[in-house]
């Protein structure tokens, strides 16, 4: 009997561990952050774009209404792709899109506006980035879609002509 | 005169400074157990990405607002998720790396006390 749990133990012990790593295998190893969360929006205070004056997130999102807020910075090259999405989607008039300009020069920001057309009901600053982190927000360009002050989806990239649609779909 | 000046500038920046240390060492400790999401395998601390610069800024911000290191954590764990920690919590999607070697210590401990100690 004594001879027989030693072997019989480190049989289990082999098929345990040789279990978790089959599973383990299986899984996607490519992490991939949550993009359907209903969240609240985070509550914050920054500067508008244009004339600098001080604006609380409250004044900039209603209820009832859909929002798409679009992390942007003239630096950002997948940025100028997806602006003319943007002035597509704004031009059909659904939705309201606010801009967040991300660590930018305002005069570099101003000139690409002037290039590339303005898709923005609201635009403020995020000089330093904080808020984007409140956000949960990676980088530049990223998009959420927001209703009732909540966050519905999150658009980590740039935006193409399939999100749009997407988009288009979920705030029909 | 010159030795009191030279005293109300020590006196005067000495607890500053020492203030300032211990900040520094807590977010250089928070930082370092915060992912950077962005890039691959560094931690916050590390990282000189914008990602990781806002990230500090937002730790310093946390910290002069009076929130302790678990609130911080919690914070950027609601904002991204369990990832962002490289120390994860115990719950349904982590027990298993939490128990499992608690479990292997326990059997081979048994295993050893079986075999070598109540043989003899």
């Amino acid at each position: 009997m004594k001879n027989k749990i030693l072997p019989f133990s480190v049989i289990i012990i082999f098929g345990i561990i040789f279990l978790i790593f089959y599973k383990g295998l299986e899984e996607s190893k490519i992490y991939t952050p949550d993009v359907n969360t209903k969240k609240e929006i985070p509550v914050f205070n920054t500067k508008e774009f244009f004339s600098g004056e001080n604006v609380k997130s409250s004044s900039i999102f209603e209820l009832d209404k859909v929002y798409l807020l679009n992390v942007w910075s003239s630096w950002c090259v997948p940025c100028r792709q997806e602006h003319p999405l943007l002035m597509n989607l704004n031009l059909e008039n659904k939705l309201n899109i606010i801009g967040m300009n991300y660590k930018d020069n305002l005069k570099n920001a101003e000139n690409f506006l002037k290039e590339l057309g303005n898709p923005y009901k609201e635009i403020f600053i995020d000089l330093d980035g904080i808020i984007a982190i409140e956000w949960g927000a990676y980088g530049v360009p990223e998009s959420f879609l927001i209703y009732n002050n909540k966050i519905i989806k999150k658009y980590i990239g740039p935006l193409n002509q399939e999100l749009v649609d997407e988009i288009n779909l979920l705030i029909k | 005169m010159k030795f009191l000046k030279f005293f109300l500038i020590v006196i005067i920046l000495f607890p500053l400074s020492s203030v300032d240390a211990e900040e520094d060492d807590k977010r250089n400790k928070i930082t370092k157990n915060l992912r950077c999401l962005i890039c691959q395998g560094q931690s916050v601390y590390d990282s000189d990405s914008e990602f990781a610069n806002s990230l500090k800024i937002v730790v310093d911000k946390k910290l002069q607002e009076g929130l302790s290191e678990d609130q911080i954590y919690e914070f950027f764990r609601t904002k991204y998720g369990e990832w962002i920690l490289y120390d994860p919590g115990l719950n349904k999607n982590t027990y298993i790396l939490w128990l499992l070697p608690i479990l292997i210590f326990l059997i081979g401990g048994a295993i050893i006390y079986k075999s070598f100690i109540v043989k003899k």
